[in-house]
């Protein structure tokens, strides 16, 4: 057993998601839903179900629609579900899927209440600990050449290259992580995976989460953090990095300029008390061993020297 | 959205919090109407979103109509920290035996609700936090279990509060947690809370933070939109449903996504400029949108020069060329553009721009963030 989830490893390097994983779509008769879904799909990503109640036997350019997610996994073997509902029915359609057995879920809905999201998150932690949770507010997750979820345009990902050295992305904010994927093309340095947590208070996946992830796999050899004010995210992420990971990083933080009290515009980016300051957070990456750019394309740039190193 | 004192003192009171009679007053009149209806002595309280009111003068006792017109005179219309104080609360005095601290917030690091409860109430909270923090009892409450009477109450006896008010302030932090669950609150604090002689535990003063996202399920919000403190652009803006803050500086920011447009403020600012606004336009930049955003920029007369950094995903390049040039015929605007366009069909994007037939020093394209947000600067400053 061991044996085999390791050789699994070895295959299908990139982390969480891969040519295998197969997607049901929690509202894929919905304008969102279908727009994403079919993009997802013609990216390559295998989009087996949707996911819609009432509208079993339908089918979306013919994917096929079941009535609950316990359907769809039983027809389809899915394991991961790309959930795109409203923000009152994301945390109903978030429970519905870990208790149908689905092992990560990208959220990606909009203006879910914190309350809702404090609520599911423990939910999960208590009743499902084997489901990951992506987001919600996220733009999801891409491992370029294998699987897309989510609404980030699959061409401005590099896809990795098969000796390196390949760079692992991981973001609260969802342009400028499109932004990263865009100038790492540009700098012809491949992605093994690029994460979006999202911008809301209570992510499903932390930086860390997707740190640890990173640094287990053998096919990410740097990685790029972009991060935002609020919350304290980052300096968690920092203290992790100095204690575990052995990989380059690059990181920018948004927001240097951000006034106290004011939501920029993700529910989580907010300095308040003094707390969550940029300058906070650049000064604990940086004692963590990471090259801080000022802006976007300076962290990419920092990590094209980084990548010239091997 | 952050509430007013008087307001959520009325949130309070609809979770059966205890707070003291009074009434919201707009002018000297009301003001003595509302004192004659919560009864004498009263204390006339200005209604501002920032901390030291009492320090500026804006909290008084009145014991007769007259004191309360002097007072309510005075108050009203003044200026605190910035804050023109345009209501005042007026409620009956209440006799005070001690002040107490109680407060819940999610805290995001722990995934949990955070209760943080002190003994030493009335003062600033992040003070006790420094001189004394022992003297902060912090119990982490897991969102799906909820806080017990038993639990609350153990809380209080952490936090040596008398003996005689346990019980009182226990039955107020299950009422307060469920004010901030049901309620929807990011922040639910009172300080102080207050033991009266006659053992009645009470809030005093009570700020509320309610969670925006979560205003489809409180109908009864409405009432607080329409008292936000909003300038004219947040305002306008808001109307036509963007996500607008307005700063103070003289380039006008329009950005596709919240980390971008954040990211647009930092490069601004890092080239010598500064940012009048942030501005996220959200994904479908298009004509209609494009046209409503540059309203909003141009009704804001510090701007010198317009900074648009799109970067396309989804959003395609070409579109957002269309609506700016679009949005630029039915706009006539006070400062020229720079545009950024970068991602899925930006060369097209660019090209429409080029071709619109828009004069170069009323639109101009840039390829990199950076240098956009230079020459943007150097326009503000030499317009």
């Amino acid at each position: 057993m061991l044996q085999s989830i390791s050789q699994e490893r070895i295959n299908n390097m990139a982390i969480f998601v891969n040519e295998n994983t197969k997607v049901l779509v929690q509202g894929l008769t919905g304008g969102q839903g279908r727009f994403h879904g079919l993009r997802n799909r013609d990216y390559g990503t295998q989009v087996v179900a949707g996911v819609t109640p009432g509208k079993a036997g339908q089918d979306v350019e013919g994917i096929p629609v079941y009535d609950s997610v316990e359907a769809a996994v039983i027809a389809t073997g899915a394991t991961a579900s790309f959930i795109a509902v409203p923000p009152k029915a994301a945390p109903a359609a978030i429970l519905e899927a870990a208790r149908a057995g689905i092992s990560f879920i990208v959220c990606i809905t909009e203006g879910v209440p914190a309350q809702d999201e404090a609520r599911v998150f423990a939910n999960l932690q208590r009743d499902f600990p084997k489901t990951r949770l992506l987001g919600p507010n996220c733009p999801g997750i891409i491992s370029p050449g294998k699987c897309n979820i989510g609404i980030t345009a699959g061409e401005i990902a590099a896809l990795p290259t098969k000796h390196g050295p390949n760079v692992g992305i991981v973001s609260r904010s969802g342009t400028l992580t499109y932004q990263a994927l865009y100038e790492l093309k540009q700098l012809n340095i491949g992605v093994s995976t690029c994460v979006g947590i999202g911008g809301d208070p209570v992510p499903g996946t932390s930086f860390v989460d997707c740190l640890a992830e990173f640094q287990a796999d053998p096919e990410t050899h740097a990685i790029i953090m972009i991060g935002e004010i609020g919350g304290t995210a980052e300096e968690e992420a920092a203290e992790f990095i100095t204690n575990h990971v052995t990989k380059p990083m690059s990181a920018y933080i948004a927001g240097v300029t951000a006034p106290a009290g004011k939501k920029m515009g993700h529910a989580g980016a907010i300095v308040s008390g003094g707390k969550g300051t940029a300058q906070g957070k650049m000064d604990a990456l940086r004692s963590a061993g990471v090259m801080i750019g000022l802006n976007p394309t300076e962290a990419c740039d920092l990590m094209s020297q980084i990548v010239a190193g091997f | 959205m952050d509430l007013f004192e008087y307001q959520g003192k009325q949130y309070f009171a609809r979770y059966d919090i205890a707070v003291s009679a009074g009434g919201v007053a707009l002018t000297v009149d009301e003001a003595v109407k509302q004192a004659e209806l919560a009864q004498y002595p009263v204390v006339i309280k200005a209604q501002v979103q920032v901390g030291g009111r009492g320090k500026a003068g804006g909290i008084k006792l009145a014991n007769n109509a007259e004191e309360v017109r002097t007072h309510a005179t005075n108050i009203l219309g003044m200026d605190i920290k910035g804050h023109v104080v345009k209501r005042v609360w007026v409620e009956h005095a209440s006799d005070i035996a001690e002040e107490y601290y109680a407060s819940f917030t999610l805290d995001r690091s722990a995934k949990r609700h955070l209760l943080m409860l002190s003994a030493q109430g009335g003062v600033e909270i992040e003070q006790v936090a420094v001189t004394d923090p022992t003297a902060i009892v912090k119990l982490y409450v897991n969102p799906i279990e909820g806080l017990s009477l038993e639990t609350a109450r153990r809380a209080v006896v952490d936090a040596r509060i008398s003996q005689k008010a346990i019980d009182g302030v226990a039955a107020m932090l299950v009422k307060l947690y469920e004010c901030f669950t049901k309620g929807d609150c990011d922040l639910a604090e009172i300080n102080p809370l207050i033991l009266k002689p006659n053992g009645e535990v009470h809030a005093l003063d009570a700020k509320v933070t309610l969670d925006d996202n979560a205003a489809f399920r409180h109908p009864e919000w409405d009432e607080y939109r329409a008292t936000e403190e909003l300038d004219e652009r947040e305002k306008l803006a808001r109307e036509k449903n963007l996500q607008y803050i307005g700063l103070d500086g003289t380039v006008g920011i329009i950005a596709n996504g919240a980390g971008l447009a954040m990211s647009t403020l930092d490069v601004v600012n890092q080239v010598g400029g500064k940012a009048a606004n942030f501005l996220d336009i959200g994904g479908g930049a298009n004509a209609e949108l494009m046209t409503a955003a540059l309203e909003v920029i141009n009704s804001d007369t510090k701007v010198k020069s317009i900074f648009i950094n799109i970067f396309g995903g989804i959003t395609r390049g070409d579109e957002v060329a269309k609506g700016i040039v679009e949005a630029m015929k039915r706009v006539k605007l006070r400062a020229p553009i720079v545009i950024r366009l970068d991602g899925t069909n930006a060369i097209e994007g660019r090209a429409i721009i080029a071709n619109a037939g828009i004069d170069e020093s009323q639109l101009m394209s840039r390829s990199t963030m950076l240098e956009a947000a230079r020459v943007a600067v150097d326009l503000a400053g030499k317009n």
